[in-house]
């Protein structure tokens, strides 16, 4: 590919024209200083070019092109499969039975009003609680979750807010946190473990549920482990290495972040569940997407196939109300839902698949028409040709 | 007064010191110039300089310069993506070109030190010396050997040949590689050893170098005398001459080869015209989608707990930062965010399928000339598409639509025709035998024809014993078929040219005075001195510029001859003589020896000396020569003018032999109404009213046509002719200005006649013509063919300038974009490789903004639920591969492949080429439908996934996704989308395209496995961790991204089914035709 540029660079006046590769590609021109850089690419000067297909450009191909009548039997064909799964997903999500509790205690009349302007180190914590009703009793496992309105946590500065490396258990980066910490990298000359506001502002109400059955209160287990990710359990984050699987020791050197009434080592009493691999702590780690969204929080595991997990009757939601919420608008939720095959409660998959299948069925309904009326004037009237 | 002219003399020429002798001491003082050595560099760089002159260079390209502001901006303030992003594209753009641009300019080092070092005799101090090329110093005496190249341009002394002649081609300068001869400097040619050189004492004047090849003015003072000295350029190759001297009088980069590497200027396509339009216009979308999304920004967050809620501090640098500094970063942020909607990839990928494309068209085995073994080349591929759309085509006859091979068919003298092949034997009139004599001896004497002999030594000998097998070598074909005709000619040496007369015995000629044929004067003579002491002049031209100057002969018969044969087509020469006295001779000579030395408008006084000795001619006769149509012109033109393509024929040749012409091909047909604009017509009308009748009878017809619906519009059909007077008479600029109303009027009736021919024009007016074609107010693209030195104007000028690897010389071809060996090529190279080319490249340019306006403006959607905050939607890879690797490939392999058409239906059906005429693909209504097509499928693909992941859980597991999922997701949809929708596109699926279509779409999948499978050690984040997997987990994930392809999908295929429903284009009937017949033969074959 001996391109000249002789010629092409010395007139380069020209705007925006070409960046890029062949950097405007004069192909073979001028040869300048007595044959210098050739003839270039374009020049087959005595030899006759090869007769293969490629270079003819006449490659076998097949030559498809979208005439109503090829296009009909795939929109019928489209209408056909997405109408009945848009129903199958209908349906699903129709049995999927939710029940959702806003417990931000806005309004007056609320038991949680009391806690609506609590802070970060109220002791002891402010704590609610709220009666309600399921109408339906739920049978299969139930999902416990937490919801925030109004929380940026795709926030830029937030989303960037944290040490990777830091919770995947390299020592250097325990120690000396990555810049994108800040303003929540030390405290006190101290780093923080783990550092970043994500880490620092994570949710740490205490939910408890309880059944009422005749005034008498029974806990149900909450069960808070397989609430995170599998490979971010086991593989992404990681407590620090070190001799001895002291973790206080481990973590020695770095302090609690600001926001957190006790240091990472002492988030729970399990050792599998603790530091860096708190459960809890990675839900809150995975950033949502959107401002409006829930993160799972518990899981009430079916005991026995003769009950349903939860039966329809009166529950009591604890709440140990420590997240401030208020300041920003936000709201807090409480949201038990069980899962099908298609996670849960959705409706907008199956009406969208609904009504895409039927507007395909439509337009091929539409092309019939056209193409009778029109389709044989073009193609018959050529054809004898 | 004196003074200063004496200064400007000083500055345009100079002066230098044959052998570097100082004048003798009385004569003029000059003042010692300084001239620089003879080192060739045409390299650009230099080891040190490469990098930052490189890097300047490449920067100063507005696009180049737009991304590296980005990266920088990048750099300098925080911005949502890493400076990586549009970093690495940048750095592998500039790298590529800096390799290859280095690559080029070390070849060129390699072939200037060859240059450079090669070794050139030169004389000092009386002695033959050898030294490197570069050495070579202005004023220094070079020795040239035969078949040797001279190392710069010289003077030509003396040659070993005792007349002071040499034979040199220029092939490596022009192109011609027929022989020329020079003549050494009178007072020189008789120095043959080193001693007698070196002893020359003498200085040159000569004008400052100028790129001219064919001028040059200069004067030799050999002490003390002057004389007109010859040129020879560097470069040219000494042929026959044995050995020849010459001294060095501009040397390096003055020499006249080193300016003439300067550069064309450069063309632009009308689809990088509307590219970069289109380009404008996205900068707007993307200035405006920054403004917007910082104005909202800061509307958002003039709540405080929005702008820093409690979970989400700022840090103290950031809180102090000045508000309007914080949104000026933040619109730069939000610029970076948006900026791939004008992609760098676009740059590289329009490049490459420019520079790739064309090797199809080199590649073409139907556009390869057996005869000549020549194939088409490419001298720009900047203009590929550009083929695709040509309205006007301006052709040369000459060579171009006719062979250039002459005849000799007859001639007529005083009246009676005589064919060739009974010249010799033919018995003689008594009454003409004089005048017949005569013509014969104008024939064989006034030309320029070279007598090509093998061996010099006995040529002459060998000459008169085998005389028909000679060769004959000229630059003008019809001397040659003429010279051949008569076979009288022997040969010419040392000013004499001997010639056979009746009873075959040789007459000697002394050669006087040569008044050489130009293209103003279209005519030539020689003044001869026959062995019995007459002096004749003969002269030898085209009939208007011989008739008015005749005073006697037999003007009436020869006339009507002359007009006959022009009608047929055949090129007619008049030739006419004139006896001049000894006295009338010493004076004309006395004239052209003061204008030849004229220092100054040296043509000029030549020309006014012409003027005077060329009169008063006797008139003998005329010859006529047959110059055979080109194969398949008329067919050729015909189907370009079923392309809707205007074929105008602009030549220099009399209007009846041109017309001629024009009905043999078939631009003008039997019906056509021919209306004609010329010299004779003018004098009979006044100007104004003959374009006044002609516009009203063109545009009567023009009426008729509405009136009749267009029921017949091939009924009647008008052909224009005007020649170059009329034009010139027409393009004059007026005291009162209306000459814009004449040039208006001309261009009307032009655009109402389906052929044009334009007769009797100089080389400049050719390019007039395009040039008023090109301005005029449709802005028509032009293209320009033609295989002369004077067809290099028009070439320049249009659009496209095409050259025919011709006889005449190789000029055109190089100063063309493209080249071709047969004007019937011009077909399949319009339709079919331009209309491929503008399909390709229309294609490749919407579909680059679109798969951008998909990828961006979900971004942009996002930053509506991100707090303005200038979050990313995509991961930083994705980012940065989009472009690159993932929907790269297929489109680049698009613009190499598509064929909505064969290439064979584009032949056969030239009506398809007005589909894609006056940039149909690339106007604003297809432009805004991709990027509302874009825009759909955007908003689609974000508010799907919006919808699929609002408050809800998608996994069967209980377990919820991040903002990386979301923004995977969205990616994944898109990259499908955007690939199904150029499968869609795809016509022409050969296993290539299968291979790259599905290919890059598994490397997509793969690569997302590989990138989410993997803790990467050198990344300080992990975000992707298992983000594709544990999406591909997920059922809804799956039928959302089903749903919103087909959902994104659809109304382009409902669009496109529809218009081709109802609609349809030609081609895209076509295509339904052949689809139909293929699936009728496949039925057919299958039952």
């Amino acid at each position: 590919m001996a391109v000249n540029y002789s010629a092409k660079e010395e007139a380069d006046g020209h705007p925006s024209g070409g960046v890029g590769v062949p950097g405007g590609g004069a192909v073979g021109g001028g040869s300048g200083g007595g044959g210098g850089g050739g003839g270039g690419g374009g020049a087959v000067k005595t030899r006759k070019p090869d007769n293969t297909a490629f270079k003819q450009q006449r490659l076998p191909a097949w030559q498809p092109i979208l005439t109503a009548g090829t296009v009909l039997p795939a929109f019928f064909i489209i209408g056909l499969i997405f109408i009945p799964i848009g129903i199958g997903i209908f349906v699903t999500s129709n049995n999927i039975r939710e029940y959702e509790i806003d417990y931000t205690g806005t309004e007056p009349s609320s038991p949680c009003n009391k806690c609506l302007n609590v802070s970060w180190d109220s002791t002891p914590p402010c704590t609610c609680t709220i009666n309600f009703t399921l109408e339906h009793s739920f049978e299969s496992n139930v999902f416990m979750y937490y919801g925030l309105s109004n929380f940026y946590q795709n926030h830029r500065r937030y989303v960037k807010s944290r040490d990777d490396s830091q919770l995947n258990g390299d020592n250097s980066s325990l120690l000396n946190p990555s810049k994108e910490c800040e303003p929540y990298r030390t405290n006190e000359d101290k780093p923080i473990a783990p550092c970043g506001a994500i880490a620092n502002s994570m949710f740490n109400d205490t939910l408890e549920l309880y059944r009422i059955d005749n005034d008498t209160r029974t806990p149900i287990t909450l069960i808070k482990k397989g609430i995170a990710w599998w490979t971010d359990k086991n593989v992404k984050f990681r407590n620090p290495t070190g001799d001895g699987n002291n973790l206080t020791a481990l973590f020695q050197g770095t302090t609690k972040p600001v926001n957190w009434p006790k240091p990472v080592y002492m988030l729970d009493s399990e050792p599998d569940n603790n530091g860096f691999i708190n459960e809890d702590f990675i839900v809150w780690m995975r950033t949502a997407a959107l401002p409006t969204f829930r993160k799972l929080y518990r899981l009430i595991e079916r005991k026995d196939n003769l009950q349903p997990t939860l039966q329809a009757g009166k529950y009591s939601l604890d709440i140990a109300y420590n997240y401030p919420v208020h300041s920003f608008d936000g709201r807090k939720r409480m949201i038990l839902s069980t899962i099908s095959w298609m996670g849960g409660k959705n409706p907008f998959l199956g009406i969208a698949y609904i009504t895409v299948g039927s507007i395909c069925f439509f337009l091929g309904v539409v092309l019939l028409i056209i193409h009778h009326k029109y389709g044989n004037r073009n193609t018959s009237a050529d054809i004898p040709n | 007064v004196f003074q200063r002219t004496q200064k400007e003399n000083w500055v345009d020429s100079r002066t230098i010191y044959v052998g570097h002798r100082e004048p003798p001491p009385g004569t003029e003082a000059y003042i010692p110039q300084r001239f620089p050595d003879n080192r060739i560099v045409s390299s650009k760089y230099t080891f040190w300089n490469f990098v930052p002159k490189n890097l300047f260079e490449q920067f100063r390209r507005i696009a180049n310069f737009y991304f590296l502001i980005i990266f920088l901006v990048q750099l300098i303030i925080d911005t949502p993506t890493s400076p990586v992003t549009s970093g690495l594209p940048l750095l592998f753009v500039i790298t590529v070109t800096a390799i290859k641009q280095g690559y080029e300019d070390w070849l060129r080092h390699k072939a200037d030190n060859a240059m450079n070092q090669c070794p050139v005799h030169f004389i000092q101090h009386g002695k033959l010396v050898r030294k490197q090329s570069r050495k070579l110093r202005v004023g220094d005496i070079v020795m040239v050997k035969e078949d040797e190249t001279f190392p710069c341009d010289l003077i030509f002394l003396s040659s070993s040949r005792g007349d002071g002649t040499c034979f040199v081609t220029t092939a490596s300068l022009d192109g011609e590689s027929s022989h020329k001869t020079y003549y050494a400097v009178q007072d020189t040619k008789a120095f043959h050893n080193e001693q007698e050189i070196d002893a020359l004492h003498a200085t040159i004047e000569c004008e400052q170098p100028q790129p001219d090849l064919y001028k040059f003015v200069g004067r030799i003072n050999v002490y003390h005398d002057r004389n007109e000295p010859t040129l020879l350029y560097r470069a040219i190759v000494s042929k026959i001459s044995c050995l020849i001297s010459g001294v060095a009088i501009y040397t390096g980069m003055e020499t006249k080869m080193a300016l003439n590497y300067q550069a064309k200027s450069q063309k632009r396509s009308a689809v990088e015209k509307s590219m970069n339009v289109f380009l404008i216009v996205y900068l707007c979308i993307l200035i405006s989608k920054a403004l917007i999304n910082t104005v909202l920004k800061y509307v958002w967050q003039s709540e405080p707990f929005r702008d820093e809620p409690w979970y989400n501090q700022k840090t103290e640098p950031e809180r102090k930062r000045n508000l309007f500094l914080r949104a000026f970063t933040d619109f730069l942020a939000f610029m970076v965010l948006f900026n791939y909607i004008i992609p760098v990839s676009m740059y590289v990928t329009v490049e490459m399928q420019k520079f790739l494309g064309s090797y199809f068209l080199t590649w073409d085995e139907e556009m390869f000339d057996e005869d000549t073994g020549e194939g088409p080349l490419v001298n720009t591929s900047d203009l590929n598409e550009e083929l695709g759309q040509i309205e006007y085509v301006f052709t040369d006859k000459t060579g171009t639509l006719t062979e250039n091979n002459m005849e000799f068919v007859e001639c007529c003298i005083e009246g009676h025709v005589y064919v060739p092949h009974c010249i010799n034997t033919i018995s003689y009139f008594d009454h003409t035998l004089h005048y017949e004599e005569l013509f014969f001896r104008a024939l064989c004497l006034c030309h320029t024809v070279q007598v090509k002999d093998d061996d010099s030594v006995d040529g002459l000998k060998k000459n008169q014993l085998s005389r028909r097998s000679c060769i004959y070598i000229s630059s003008s074909p019809d001397e040659v078929a003429l010279v051949e005709g008569i076979q009288r000619y022997v040969c010419n040496q040392d000013n004499f040219m001997e010639i056979l007369n009746r009873e075959n015995n040789i007459e000697k000629f002394e050669l006087l005075e040569v008044l050489s044929f130009d293209s103003v004067r279209r005519r030539m003579s020689v003044i001869v001195k026959s062995s019995t002491g007459d002096i004749f002049l003969f002269c030898k031209g085209a009939d208007s510029s011989i008739f008015p100057r005749v005073k006697e002969g037999k003007i009436d018969q020869v006339r009507s001859r002359v007009e006959r044969n022009a009608v047929e087509g055949l090129r007619t020469l008049c030739v006419a003589y004139k006896k001049l006295t000894a006295e009338e001779y010493s004076n004309a000579q006395k004239l052209l020896q003061n204008a030849k030395l004229a220092l100054q408008d040296r043509e000029k006084k030549l020309a006014e000396v012409y003027e005077k000795i060329e009169r008063d001619f006797i008139l003998l006769g005329a010859t006529a020569v047959e110059d055979r149509l080109q194969e398949k012109a008329a067919d050729t033109i015909e189907a370009l003018q079923k392309a809707g393509i205007k074929v105008w024929v602009l030549t220099g040749d009399k209007m009846e032999t041109a017309a001629a012409t024009c009905y043999a091909c078939k631009l003008f047909r039997r019906n056509t109404q021919i209306l004609e604009l010329t010299t004779k017509k003018i004098e009979e009308q006044s100007l104004h009213d003959v374009l006044f009748d002609l516009s009203k009878t063109v545009l009567r017809h023009n009426v008729y046509i509405l009136s009749l619906n267009r029921l017949s519009t091939d009924m009647q059909d008008y052909g224009l002719i005007i020649d170059g007077a009329a034009l010139s008479l027409i393009m004059k600029p007026r005291q009162d200005g209306s000459s814009a109303n004449y040039r208006e009027l001309f261009l009307e009736i032009c655009r109402n006649c389906s052929a044009v021919l334009c007769c009797r024009m100089a080389p400049l007016q050719k390019a007039q013509i395009v040039k008023l074609i090109k301005l005029s107010k449709e802005h028509p693209i032009t293209l320009a063919i033609g295989d002369g030195a004077n067809d290099v104007s028009m070439i320049l000028e249009a659009h496209v300038g095409i050259g025919i690897i011709g006889k005449e010389g190789r000029q055109a071809a190089r100063n063309s974009d493209y080249a071709i060996p047969k004007f019937k090529h011009l077909k399949k190279m319009l339709l079919v490789h331009g209309h491929f080319y503008y399909v390709r490249i229309s294609e490749l340019v919407q579909y680059f903004f679109y798969k951008n306006v998909c990828f961006i403006f979900p971004q942009f959607l996002y930053q509506f639920f991100c707090g303005f905050s200038q979050q990313t939607l995509y991961d930083t890879a994705y980012l940065t591969l989009y472009n690159i690797s993932f929907t790269s490939l297929p489109i680049l392999l698009y613009g190499l492949m598509e064929q909505h058409v064969s290439a064979d239906t584009l032949k056969r059906e030239p009506s398809l080429y007005r589909d894609v005429a006056k940039n149909a693909l690339l106007r604003w209504r297809a432009f805004i439908y991709w990027t509302f097509l874009g825009v759909f499928d955007a908003v689609v693909f974000f508010f799907g996934a919006y919808f699929l992941f609002d408050n809800t859980v998608v996994t069967s597991n209980g377990q919820m996704f991040g903002n990386w999922t979301f923004g995977t997701l969205v990616f994944t949809v898109l990259v499908f989308t955007v690939t199904l929708k150029l499968a869609l596109d795809t016509h022409y699926w050969t296993w290539i395209n299968h291979f790259m279509i599905w290919g890059s779409l598994v490397f997509y999948i793969i690569f997302s496995l590989l990138w989410g499978g993997i803790i990467w050690p050198f990344l300080n984040y992990q975000r992707m961790y298992y983000v594709f997997m544990q999406m591909l987990s997920s059922g809804p994930a799956w039928l959302g991204i089903i749903l919103l392809i087909t959902v994104s999908l659809l109304p382009d295929v409902l669009k496109k089914v529809l218009c081709r429903q109802l609609w349809p284009t030609a081609t895209e009937r076509i295509q339904v035709k052949i689809f139909f017949i293929v699936k009728l033969v496949f039925c057919i074959t299958s039952l």
